[in-house]
């Protein structure tokens, strides 16, 4: 995509994440780690931006900023027009069911828990009833294709079917933005591929805003817009 | 809504060892806990139900049981004739001049010998004790040395079977009969024979207590404080019921050892629990990071895992209950310090002493599981997901 063109769209998309000078520092025994440098970038509605980067070049530090995880040494952000760092940890997690679909490179599901009641945990926290819930789970892992994987617990899924799950959770509650940090690092390149055209399908489908961290790529074709971290400063595009 | 209890419970099955022997340890400590409780709720309803609500006993004034009691035996004939006495068969005043001695009987199952209450009276004592009732054989005769045991006696002692002798005081005496209580009693621990016999055989011409009933609620309150309150009788009267209630606190050593003993079992169990929780929490703080993510707050991580504990340790009471039901209503005895004699009562397990065994747990679980699930609520996000 032309960058002209898309800088002509940006001019009248909402701003969804707006992040203001970021630094983070964090202080180990005897010296510090810069892991974020005066970092400003602000996110569209609709973007698909890939972040890339050495390891430990503060992507996702960056990430975890987005998501209220971690608060900066300095700086402010705005996501949709709100303070994130002006939360406390209880609006923060209510905020980030909301607002936020975090996608890991380990997945990280709930072992005890089947594929649907994954799905399902973000939806304990809305006023949503059992049969609403169900049927939300069942529309967020149809989407995914895996519909009928409903009562399958986590070990009982290839890599790729477990991202998928993971993605399905990070959706049900139909937030605005995915966070994705390397969501294909763990698999193989016919399940990568399988994951990225979900993304590509919420991205374009749904409007998600979605920001992705990845070292392949492949993956960063499919975003419009790739942005590089170096020792926690952002590159100029 | 918070995170589900299928999540703690099928967490549970999955450290499935770790599950088990901490809730063995809980349930171990219950089970203690249940049997003492058992023991005093058995030994509170034996006194308790002891002590119809129309008798009045009278004592020697300043003694607190019987066996320290001496009463002239002029005395019985005064109080029989106060007014308010009731009347029984063949118009005869219901009033037994009673007396104590305690002999020395083995227990059937070896484990020695102990001190034995026998209690002298006249057959009018019978009438005077309408919960206990003739099990089998038959009362003894006045005049004739002849006991009749109770059943539980009759069960833990040696020589205690109708037709054998039970050797004191001057001679034999046959066993013709057993008696039983209706809901336990403190009778229960005794053996009855006549009065006059007894006092000939241990020569001793007195009373320990006279027993009488009264007309009436108001007659028994009156012939309390006119026993009481008459100087030349130099007497106390008292409700019967309230001479056996006092007695309950026999179990005083069995609450103070069982209690200390119920307590440095319940830090053990704590602590067992305590460190299986925090082998817990820490196995799975990758998922508690990623369930703060999904947006779970620290107060609902909090709960989350003090439930488990809570699993954990009812699953042990329950355990324990099941254990212990067996006991309910098992005879067993203890050297009342009232008396120098066996008490022999039943163990209960009273609904009350269940909801007590289930709240003792649930305390121990909430204790044990509140320091692994504050850190479980308070660890790092950031952390967690790094390692
Ligand atoms: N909680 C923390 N405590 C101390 N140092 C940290 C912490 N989190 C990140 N860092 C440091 O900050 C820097 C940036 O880390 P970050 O995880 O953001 O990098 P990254 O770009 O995501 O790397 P990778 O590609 O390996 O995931 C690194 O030097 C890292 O060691
Ligand atoms: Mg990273």
């Amino acid at each position: 995509m032309a960058t002209s063109e898309l800088m002509q769209e940006t001019a009248v998309r909402t701003k969804v994440v707006e992040a203001i000078h970021i630094s983070k520092i964090f202080s180990r025994d005897t010296f510090e780690v810069r892991a974020l440098d005066d970092v400003s970038i602000d996110f569209y509605e609709g973007d698909f931006v890939a972040l890339m980067g050495p390891s430990g070049s503060g992507k996702t530090s960056l990430l975890n900023m987005i998501a209220a995880i971690d608060r900066p040494t300095h700086g402010q952000m705005r996501v949709l027009g709100e303070n994130i760092f002006a939360f406390n940890d209880q609006e923060a997690a209510q905020w980030r069911n909301r607002v936020i679909g975090y996608i890991f490179q380990t997945f990280n599901l709930i072992p005890v828990l089947t594929a649907a009641e994954n799905v399902e945990l973000p939806l304990l926290l809305t006023r949503l009833n059992k049969q609403q819930r169900r049927e939300h789970v069942e529309t967020a892992l149809k989407l995914v294709g895996l519909g009928d994987r409903m009562t399958h617990l986590p070990k009982q899924l290839s890599g790729g079917q477990e991202q998928r799950v993971a993605i399905a959770r990070a959706i049900v509650t139909d937030p605005k933005i995915l966070l994705a940090d390397e969501p294909t690092g763990d698999l193989d390149s016919h399940s990568a591929t399988e994951v990225l055209e979900i993304l590509k399908m919420l991205n374009e489908d749904f409007g998600k805003t979605i920001v992705m961290v990845t070292h392949d790529p492949h993956a960063a074709s499919y975003a419009h817009v790739t942005r590089h971290l170096e020792k926690g400063m952002l590159l100029r595009l | 809504m918070a995170i589900p209890i299928t999540y703690n419970v099928r967490n549970l099955r999955m450290r499935l060892g770790a599950t088990v022997m901490t809730a063995l340890g809980i349930a171990l400590t219950v089970a203690i806990a249940i049997f003492i409780m058992a023991l005093l709720a058995g030994l509170r309803q034996a006194f308790s139900s002891t002590g119809d609500p129309l008798n009045v006993m009278a004592l020697r004034k300043g003694s607190d049981t019987e066996l320290t009691s001496v009463i002239d035996r002029p005395t019985l004939p005064v109080i029989k004739f106060l007014s308010g006495v009731a009347k029984g068969r063949n118009n005869q005043p219901l009033a037994s001049g009673e007396m104590i001695v305690l002999i020395v009987l083995p227990r059937k199952d070896g484990t020695g010998e102990v001190n034995v209450t026998v209690r002298g009276m006249s057959p009018i004592g019978f009438e005077l004790r309408p919960d206990i009732s003739l099990a089998e054989g038959r009362w003894f005769q006045p005049g004739q040395r002849e006991v009749v045991v109770s059943r539980s006696v009759n069960e833990r002692f040696a020589h205690a079977r109708i037709g054998d002798k039970l050797h004191f005081g001057k001679g034999d005496w046959n066993v013709v009969g057993i008696f039983q209580s209706r809901r336990g009693s403190a009778f229960d621990s005794e053996i009855w024979g006549d009065v006059n016999l007894m006092a000939t055989d241990f020569d001793r011409p007195i009373y320990n207590s006279i027993l009488i009933r009264a007309v009436d609620k108001q007659a028994a309150d009156a012939l309390v404080k006119r026993m009481s309150d008459d100087q030349r009788l130099k007497l106390d009267g008292l409700h019967e019921a309230d001479y056996y209630g006092k007695q309950t606190r026999s179990g005083a050593p069995i609450k103070f050892i069982g209690t200390v003993i119920a307590i440095i079992m319940a830090i053990g169990s704590c602590f067992a629990a305590m460190n299986t929780m925090y082998a817990s929490v820490a196995f799975r703080s990758r998922e508690i990071a990623t369930l703060r993510i999904l947006g779970f707050s620290r107060p609902s991580i909090l709960t989350c895992f003090v439930l488990e504990s809570l699993l954990i340790s009812l699953l042990g009471a329950i355990s324990a209950v099941m254990m212990m039901m067996p006991f309910n209503g098992l005879t067993t005895g203890t050297s009342n310090q009232a008396t120098f004699s066996e008490v022999i009562f039943q163990m209960k397990i009273t609904p009350d002493v269940i909801v007590s065994a289930l709240m003792f747990a649930v305390v121990m679980g909430i204790i044990g599981g509140l320091a692994p699930a504050w850190h479980a609520s308070r660890q790092s996000i950031l952390s967690a997901l790094r390692d």
